[in-house]
C-alpha cells in the first residue's frame, strides 16, 4: 500500500469528519478556492462549497472571533492559521473568547472549535514565518493543545480535535507536511491527551514534541549504537501533559532530557520541568535537562538559523553526559 | 465657580452650539419613519425602559452601599436603543451581543431580573453562575451571546452568530433560519480595526446582523470627536455598500423603526445594517468614573429629552395610557426590582467545589 503525505492526511480527517457531520466548516485565509497554502483542505470547497469552506479576508481577528460566535450557536469550525504566527493577530479572541469564554458564562455555552496551521522554524523563512506559538499560548486557560508529528497521529488527532467540544489549537510543522506513511484503515481517531511512546529504554527518558520527534529518532538510533537504551515520549499533547505517562518512565529510567522547538525561557519545557520537579522529584538521579531553541528571533541566514534551534548531535551528546557522567 | 464648571465653559466657548456637536446632530436630524405605536406596544415599551432605569439606579445603591464590586458601567439615559431594538426582536430566536454595558441588554432580551442581579453580587444563581460579573453576563437560553469587556471584540462574536443563521438556512437547507443578530456597541469602538473587518464581511456574506452603535459621545474621557476624524458614523456604511442609519436614539419609536426596517432586510436576505443611535448616557463611563469633563449645557440637553419622558409624552398625547397607569407600571417594577435585590442577597455563593467547574465541556 502507497503511503500518505501528512498534509493529505489532515485532508481526510477534515474530508471525512466535514461528511459526517455537516456542522463542521473550515474558515480562513485561502483555504477555499486555493486549497489551502499547504493544499491541507485543497478539493473540500469543490465538494462542500463556498459556505462549509469559507474563504475569509485577511482579518485574523476578525474571522478567529466570527468562529468563537459561529461554534456558540451550534457550527464546529475549524479556523486555518494560514501561517500559525498571524493568529498572534487573534491572541485576544482565542484567549478570551475561546479559552476563557465557557467559564466566564457560567458553563452557559460551549466552543468547540480547531484552530490549526503551521508553526515552528521552517527554512530559512525569517522570524515572522518562524513561531513556536504553543508556548505563547500554553498559559490560556479552557484550551487543549496538541501538535501532530506523523502522518498517522495527524490524522487520528485532527478527527479527535474537531469531535471535542473543546477548543483546541492545533499545531503543525511547516517541514513535516511531506512526511508519507502508511495510514490506518477505517474510522481512526487518537485520543487528545495521550502521549505516544515512541521507542521504550531504560536509561534516560527524553521528551519531545512536533518535528523535534525525528530529530531525537536519530538522534536515539545513534544512541542505541553506542550502547544507551534511551526511552522516547512524544508529548502530542502539549496542554494538559499526560503526566501519567511521563511519571511512569521516569521511575524507570530516573533521568530526563526535554527537547523543543520552542525557545528555553517561558517555554513548554518550562513548565514541564517544573511539573516534572513536582511530581517525581525522589525519582530524579539527576537534574532535568532542557535543550531549547535559543531566546532570540529566529535569524534568516541558515547556519545562524540551524544553530538557533536544537541538532541531532546536541542530544546525543547531552544524553551521554548523562547517562555516563550523571550531570 | 467649580474647577468642573470651569473646564466646561472652557469646552463650550469654541463651541458655536452650547451642548456641543453631538446635541447640535440630534437637533438637525430629521427623523426618518418612526415605528407604529399602539397600547400594548406603548406598555411593553415603558416597562422595559422603565425596568432598565430602576435597575441601573439600583445598580448604584447596592455599589455604593459596598453590596456590588468591580467596574459596574450603568446605562441611564440609553434605555430607547436597548428597548428599541431588542423589543422589535425575536425573544429566544435572534441574537443579541453586548458590551460591558450589558445590564439593560440582558434584562430587554429577557434575562430575568434576578438573574443579572445574582450575577453582579457573584452569586451561583447568577446567569453566569456568579463566573462573569457585571461585564460578563451570558444567557444561552435567552440568545445572550455575552458581555464582551474588550472593545470591539464582541462584534466578530456577533457576526459568527449572524453566520450561523446564513449557514443553517444556505448550506444545510433549513428554510426556517431567519435569526438575525443584534450587536451593541459604542462610538468609541467605530474607530477600531475589528469594526472595519466585520462591516466589510457582512455585507460581502450578506450576513443578517445589525450593527447598532450606541453613541453616546464619550469614551470614558475621549470625546467624539476628538477620536473621529467623520464623526459620522452612519456614513461608514456606505463604504461598504451597506444601508447606514442615523437615529434619534433617545427616541424608543424612531429606534424601533429604525430596527424594523434593518430586520425586514436581515429576514430577506439582503444583508447587514449599520444604525447611528445618537444617544447619551446620564451617568460617568462606571460607577469609579468622577465625571469631570463633560459640560453642565451638554448634560442639562440631554437630561430634556430622556427617553422614559419621551415615551410617556407620546402615550399620553395619544390617549394610549394614562399617567396613573404609568405610575402603576413603577410601582411594579420597583417591586421587582427590590425582589431581585432580596433574592440575590438571598442566594449562595458557588461551591468552592466548584472552583475549576465550567473550564470544560462537559460532554
Amino acid at each position: 500500500m502507497e503511503g500518505t503525505l501528512l498534509f493529505d492526511a489532515l485532508r481526510e480527517a477534515i474530508d471525512e469528519e466535514m461528511a459526517r457531520d455537516p456542522y463542521v466548516c473550515v474558515m480562513g485565509e485561502d483555504v477555499g478556492q486555493y486549497g489551502g497554502s499547504y493544499k491541507v483542505t485543497k478539493g473540500l470547497y469543490e465538494k462542500y462549497g463556498e459556505l462549509r469552506v469559507l474563504d475569509t479576508p485577511i482579518a485574523e481577528n476578525s474571522f478567529t472571533g466570527m468562529a468563537v460566535g459561529a461554534a456558540m450557536t451550534g457550527l464546529r469550525p475549524i479556523v486555518e492559521g494560514m501561517n500559525m504566527g498571524f493568529l498572534l493577530l487573534a491572541f485576544n479572541q482565542i484567549s478570551n473568547n475561546m479559552g476563557m469564554l465557557r467559564y466566564t458564562s457560567g458553563g452557559n455555552f460551549t466552543i468547540p472549535t480547531v484552530v490549526r496551521g503551521p508553526g515552528g522554524v521552517g527554512r530559512q523563512l525569517g522570524a515572522e514565518h518562524s513561531q513556536r506559538l504553543e508556548a505563547y499560548f500554553h498559559a490560556v486557560p479552557g484550551i487543549k493543545i496538541v501538535a501532530c508529528s506523523t502522518p498517522t497521529n495527524a490524522k487520528g488527532l485532527m478527527k479527535a480535535a474537531i469531535r471535542d467540544n473543546n477548543p483546541v489549537l492545533f499545531f503543525e510543522h511547516v517541514l513535516l507536511y511531506n512526511l508519507s506513511e502508511c495510514l490506518p484503515e477505517g474510522d481512526y481517531v487518537c485520543s487528545l491527551d495521550q502521549a505516544d511512546l515512541v521507542r521504550e529504554g531504560k536509561d534516560v527518558t527524553i521528551l519531545t514534541y512536533s518535528r523535534m520527534r525525528h530529530h531525537c529518532l536519530k538522534a536515539v538510533k545513534q544512541l542505541e549504537a553506542d550502547g544507551i537504551d534511551a526511552e522516547l515520549i512524544d508529548l502530542i499533547s502539549l496542554k494538559p501533559f499526560d503526566m501519567e505517562t511521563i511519571t511512569r518512565s521516569i521511575a524507570k529510567t530516573h533521568k530526563v532530557i526535554i527537547v523543543e522547538e520552542c525557545m528555553k525561557t517561558g517555554g513548554i519545557g518550562a513548565e514541564l520541568i517544573a511539573l516534572i520537579t513536582e511530581n517525581c522529584f525522589d525519582e530524579l538521579d539527576s537534574r532535568p535537562i532542557r535543550l531549547s531553541s535559543q531566546d532570540i528571533p529566529t535569524p534568516y541566514n541558515g547556519k545562524l538559523e540551524n544553530l538557533t534551534i536544537i541538532q541531532p548531535h546536541q542530544i546525543v551528546e547531552v544524553a551521554q553526559q548523562l547517562v555516563r557522567q550523571g550531570i | 465657580m467649580s474647577q468642573r464648571t470651569t473646564k466646561a465653559s472652557v469646552q463650550t466657548i469654541n463651541t458655536p452650539f452650547e451642548a456641543g456637536a453631538h446635541a447640535e446632530r440630534l437637533s438637525s436630524l430629521t427623523s426618518a419613519e418612526k415605528a407604529s405605536l399602539d397600547r400594548e406596544i406603548g406598555l411593553e415599551l415603558f416597562r422595559d425602559m422603565t425596568l432598565g432605569r430602576r435597575f441601573e439606579d439600583k445598580c448604584a445603591e447596592m455599589y455604593y452601599r459596598g453590596k456590588m464590586f468591580g467596574f459596574v458601567h450603568l446605562y441611564n439615559g440609553q434605555e430607547a436603543v436597548s428597548t428599541g431594538v431588542i423589543g422589535a426582536m425575536k425573544k429566544k430566536h435572534d441574537w443579541f451581543c453586548s458590551t460591558y454595558r450589558d445590564h439593560v441588554h440582558a434584562l430587554s432580551a429577557g434575562v430575568p431580573a434576578r438573574e443579572v442581579m445574582s450575577e453582579l453580587f457573584g452569586k451561583e444563581t447568577g446567569c453566569s453562575k456568579g463566573r462573569g460579573g457585571s461585564m460578563h453576563l451570558f444567557s444561552k437560553e435567552h440568545h445572550l451571546l455575552g458581555g464582551y469587556a474588550f472593545i470591539g471584540e464582541g462584534i466578530p462574536v456577533a457576526l459568527g452568530s449572524a453566520f450561523t443563521s446564513r449557514y443553517k438556512r444556505n448550506a444545510l437547507g433549513e428554510n426556517n433560519s431567519d435569526s438575525v443578530t443584534a450587536a451593541f456597541f459604542g462610538d468609541g469602538t467605530c474607530n477600531n480595526g475589528q469594526f472595519y473587518e466585520c462591516l466589510n464581511m457582512a455585507q460581502l456574506w450578506k450576513l443578517p446582523i445589525l450593527f447598532v452603535v450606541e453613541n453616546n459621545k464619550w469614551a470614558i474621557g475621549m470625546a467624539h470627536h476628538r477620536a473621529t476624524s467623520d464623526p459620522e458614523i452612519w456614513r461608514k456604511a456606505d463604504s461598504f455598500g451597506m444601508k447606514g442609519e442615523e437615529v434619534d436614539g433617545m427616541d424608543v419609536l424612531a429606534v424601533r423603526g429604525a430596527t424594523q426596517r434593518a430586520l425586514e432586510r436581515a429576514r430577506a436576505g439582503e444583508g447587514p445594517t449599520l444604525l447611528e443611535c445618537l444617544t447619551y448616557r446620564f451617568r460617568g463611563h462606571s460607577l469609579a468614573d468622577p465625571d469631570e469633563l463633560r459640560a453642565e449645557e451638554e448634560k442639562k440637553f440631554w437630561a430634556k429629552r430622556d427617553p422614559l419622558k419621551t415615551l410617556e409624552k407620546d402615550l399620553s398625547t395619544n390617549n394610549l395610557v394614562s399617567s396613573d397607569e404609568l405610575r402603576a407600571i413603577e410601582k411594579e417594577i420597583d417591586e421587582e426590582v427590590n425582589d431581585s435585590v432580596e433574592y440575590a442577597l438571598a442566594a449562595k455563593d458557588p461551591n468552592p467545589e466548584d472552583l475549576t467547574r465550567y473550564i470544560w465541556a462537559e460532554n
